[in-house]
């Protein structure tokens, strides 16, 4: 990379921008989002912004980019305390940010995007000189993008790319990256951080990283802030501060010692993970062995809970030749072969966008198949409510809120889709019975640990993770044969995680099938016992847990079946 | 000039030259629709807007003599429906369509009002340039008497498109039609955009409806607009949101509805009035064609209520 980034405009290469907040509030009525927060970015630093959801990270990242306006406070930036009132002031201080949702025009092309976000964006646009600079300013980057296709046609990793690359043609000096990783492979993480480290550690830019991942932190941040109930709980050089430091910050002190279990699981996963890729090349030795030794109490497991469940190895879900067209593009949803066993755990992993919503969608009965088909229990299944009722398949769609529940009706009575309409012993009803609705929801709420004013409230009323408490206990209760899962945990708190995890191993335990689709590769790699990999519409890799290997399977994920070169994702047009 | 006997030749040159006629209001309707769409609303308005049009260009050129200003004022008043249409869409909570509806009924209302006078007198046509000079035939001449506000129809579309492509204002409307939350992180108004869209949409449709008073049919009447102003909806959904595509398209359904009098024409006198439910009927079969239940229309600007 050149020592100077090319500007499209004559003005002079800005340096990294500092900041820092003094005492920082925001209050939303009586709620009070953020409280007193004071954090300083040295220019040129890597700052992370730890916390989970509701911790008051994004009000923050709002108030610096003048979304918001802070209740009180001072935000001070290169020494000098400023007022945002709105995007266009953040932006000319040279503060940018990359939101966790693209907010790239789908229908643009990248170089409409880039173009039009110029705040000196000329009222007439010559495209052969805008392309010409583009290119010439592209060509400093580590990696390509396809300038003159439009957005929507391209992978999510090169959008989060392009999200980079537009704030820093933008010329933005500090850059807010809101969870940057969340839609990237592995190994299309480390390249996007890794770029932007480099550029920090050049001074060009000064960089706040929200993220949910310890990993990143201690890999890539210089220093790290936590944020919990809009309180700042802790800090300080990411050197000095190991995971467990940083869980019991997020966490509180108080939570991280009451629930050791869950806390120090996530983190030893976490640092599994970390050591495991560290250890990659020098200890190919060690590793075998670990492996076999996993084997060989795995297997152990796995005949203990086939004794348990009462079956023999026989699938619950098989999938053969399974053909769909997908939501957007060309190309086909094909699946040739995909079966899950009684209590066991099938996680599909992919990068978002790769087929797992359109197989989700032909599994709950939402997507036609061209060809193929479906079996559960060996018995052909065409998916419908009766359908599933009687095989006992149940669904865990992601987004709860929207996909699985009927938002302004209450908590009882979207506990009771399943079995509304049934009387007691199972014939179809005609009349609803509103106690039965009720009092059943009352047990569920209290089985499930549901947190809700009454079981009358709406239940969009509910936090997330009361929300997905609230569907497993729809979903976990009854007679079930299959659990179709997709990213189960996606935005819920720490707590909601861990508990919806651990329903989904007590579910294995009792002998369901699950098979779990998730963006979340530490989440299958934590659950699931057999791994296979999708990629542009059909499943390209398939492992058993002991197998697994995180650079492998990213290597699938970014959709190279056999080359082992190629570091760019080609996008699916 | 005598007529000569072209037997059923006549119906595709009728067509031809019925098809150039009739598509005029068409192209301009469904140009304000498109612009308007682009950005991100629906304006179901612009029927009422349409004749609304027709008539104040009709009571201005009858009462000043001159058709040109009579398109002119027609062009303002329809920019004042869009202008009222996209304020009152700015609102929190309103849907558009709803708006559009109402603000239909009530530009037929007015015009039906104020236009009772003007069923009786006739004011002066616009002129139209006689490309079909160099031939013999009456009818290729009749078919090639064209409208100076077809080429100006033409022109607006080439701009639209150019606009829509090139320029910053034309980029803005894309983004505010695909995507509010991305045209608020780069500091653009979403309504101030749509507001102006609206507007100008609606001064199109408003040109589109001078021509039906002032050159064809070429005098007011109530029934001077029969659902082309609803029509132009499908046909942006056919066009594909493409202004260029919108010039072929008011093509087509002006040659749809130049069938039943191109037959008329030829002396076939029995089933005729089939024909001139053509238009609609092919506004039918465009809509369930382009109707998928797995996918969004390629092309649909994302903001689009009907879309979303």
């Amino acid at each position: 990379m050149s020592a100077t980034l090319p500007l499209v405009n004559a003005q002079e290469s800005r340096a990294a921008t500092s900041a820092e907040l003094v005492g920082l509030s925001k209050h939303f009525g009586s709620l009070k989002a953020l409280d007193k927060v004071s954090l300083k970015i040295d220019a040129g630093s890597l700052h992370a912004l730890l916390g989970e959801n509701g911790a008051g990270k994004s009000t923050l990242v709002k108030c610096m980019m003048g979304f918001y306006q802070a209740t009180s406070g001072q935000l001070v930036v290169d020494g000098r305390e400023r007022s945002i009132p709105n995007p266009r002031a953040a932006q000319a201080l040279g503060l940018g940010m990359v939101y966790q949702h693209f907010t790239l025009v789908p229908s643009l092309t990248a170089t409409e995007n880039l173009v039009i976000n110029r705040p000196d964006c000329p009222a007439v646009i010559n495209w052969e000189k805008e392309k010409a600079s583009l290119t010439e300013f592209l060509s400093t980057m580590p990696f390509q993008i396809p300038l003159n296709v439009p957005i929507y046609k391209l992978a999510s990793g090169q959008k989060q790319k392009l999200e980079i690359i537009k704030q820093l043609y933008l010329q933005s000096t500090l850059l807010i990256l809101d969870e940057p990783t969340s839609v990237l492979t592995p190994s299309e993480a480390t390249e996007v951080l890794s770029l932007v480290k480099s550029l920090c550690e050049q001074r060009r830019l000064s960089v706040l990283m929200i993220t949910h991942k310890f990993r990143e932190v201690s890999d890539f941040a210089d220093t790290v802030s936590v944020l919990r109930q809009g309180r700042y709980t802790g800090g300080g050089k990411v050197a000095d501060l190991s995971h467990q430091d940083m869980a019991a910050m997020m966490m509180g002190q108080s939570a991280a010692t009451a629930r050791p279990g869950s806390s120090g699981g996530t983190i030893t996963t976490a640092k599994g993970r970390s050591n495991a890729n560290d250890n990659d090349n020098d200890n190919d030795n060690d590793n075998d062995n670990d492996n076999d030794n996993a084997t060989a109490s795995n297997s152990n497991s796995n005949s203990n809970s086939n004794s348990n469940s009462n079956s023999n190895s026989n699938s619950i879900l098989q999938l053969r030749g399974i053909k769909a067209t997908p939501r957007s593009g060309a190309g086909l949803i094909s699946i040739d072969s995909l079966d899950v066993e009684a209590g066991r755990i099938v996680g599909v992993a992919g990068v978002s966008g790769n087929g797992q919503s359109e197989l989700m969608e032909i599994l709950s009965g939402q997507r036609p198949l061209l060809s193929g088909s479906m079996q559960v229990d060996g018995q052909p299944y065409t998916p419908t409510r009766k359908a599933a009722r009687e095989a006992g398949v149940r669904y865990l769609p992601e987004e709860p809120l929207l996909n699985a529940c009927a938002a302004r009706m209450s908590v009882a009575e979207n506990i009771a889709f399943r079995n509304y309409d049934l009387k007691a012993d199972g014939k179809p009803a005609w009349w609803l019975d509103r106690t039965a609705i009720r009092n059943h929801g009352k047990d569920m709420i209290a089985a499930f640990n549901v947190k809700t004013t009454s079981p009358g409230a709406p239940i969009d009323s509910l936090s997330g993770g009361n929300v997905q408490r609230a569907v497993l206990a729809r979903e976990l209760t009854g007679d079930i044969r299959l659990l179709i899962a997709s990213n189960p945990c996606f935005g819920l708190d720490f707590t909601a995680v861990a508990e919806t995890r651990e329903r989904l191993r007590a579910a294995r335990a009792t002998g369901t099938a699950i098979l779990l689709l998730s963006e979340d590769l530490d989440e299958i790699l934590e659950l699931a016992d057999t791994i296979v990999v999708m990629s542009d519409g059909s499943i390209n890799y398939q492992c058993s847990r002991d197998e697994a290997d995180v650079p492998t399977i990213g290597h699938y994920m970014a959709g190279h079946a056999g080359d082992s070169t190629a570091p760019i994702h080609s996008a699916p047009v | 000039m005598s007529e000569v006997d072209l037997g059923y030749w006549g119906v595709p040159l009728a067509m031809l030259g019925g098809a150039i006629r009739v598509s005029t209001p068409f192209l301009f309707v469904s140009l304000g629709e498109c612009l308007t769409e682009r950005s991100g609303r629906i304006n179901l308005g612009l029927e009422g807007t349409l004749v609304c049009g027709a008539i104040s260009a009709y009571a201005v050129a009858f009462e000043t003599g001159s058709p040109w200003l009579g398109v002119l004022v027609a062009a303002l008043c329809g920019a004042l429906f869009g202008l009222l249409h996209g304020l009152i869409c700015s609102l929190p909570k309103v849907n558009d369509i709803a708006v559009g509806i109402a603000m239909m009924l009530m530009g037929m209302g007015l015009a039906f009002y104020f236009g009772k006078s003007y069923v009786q007198p006739v004011a002066p046509d616009l002129p139209s340039i006689p490309l079909g000079a160099w031939s013999d035939i009456p009818q290729l001449q009749a078919a090639l008497d064209i409208n100076a506000l077809f080429f100006l129809g033409l022109f607006a579309a080439i701009v639209l498109d150019w606009v829509l492509r090139n320029t910053r204002a034309g980029l803005y409307v894309r983004v505010v039609g695909d995507s509010t939350a991305a045209a608020r992180a780069m500091g653009v108004h979403p309504n101030r955009v749509r507001v102006i869209s609206t507007l100008a949409g609606g001064a199109l449709a408003g040109i589109g409806g001078s021509y039906l008073s002032l050159y064809y049919p070429g005098s007011w009447n109530e029934g001077i607009s029969s659902g082309q102003g609803l029509m132009a909806v499908a046909l942006v959904i056919f066009a594909r949101w493409k202004p260029l595509y919108c010039f072929g398209a008011a093509l087509l359904f002006g040659s749809a509805g130049a069938i039943g009098p191109a037959l008329q024409s030829v002396g076939i006198s029995s089933g005729y009035h089939l024909f001139y439910a053509a238009p609609y009927l092919l506004t039918l079969i465009i809509l369930i064609i382009t109707s998928s239940p797995h996918r969004l229309l390629s092309g649909a600007p994302a903001e689009l209520s009907i879309t979303k």
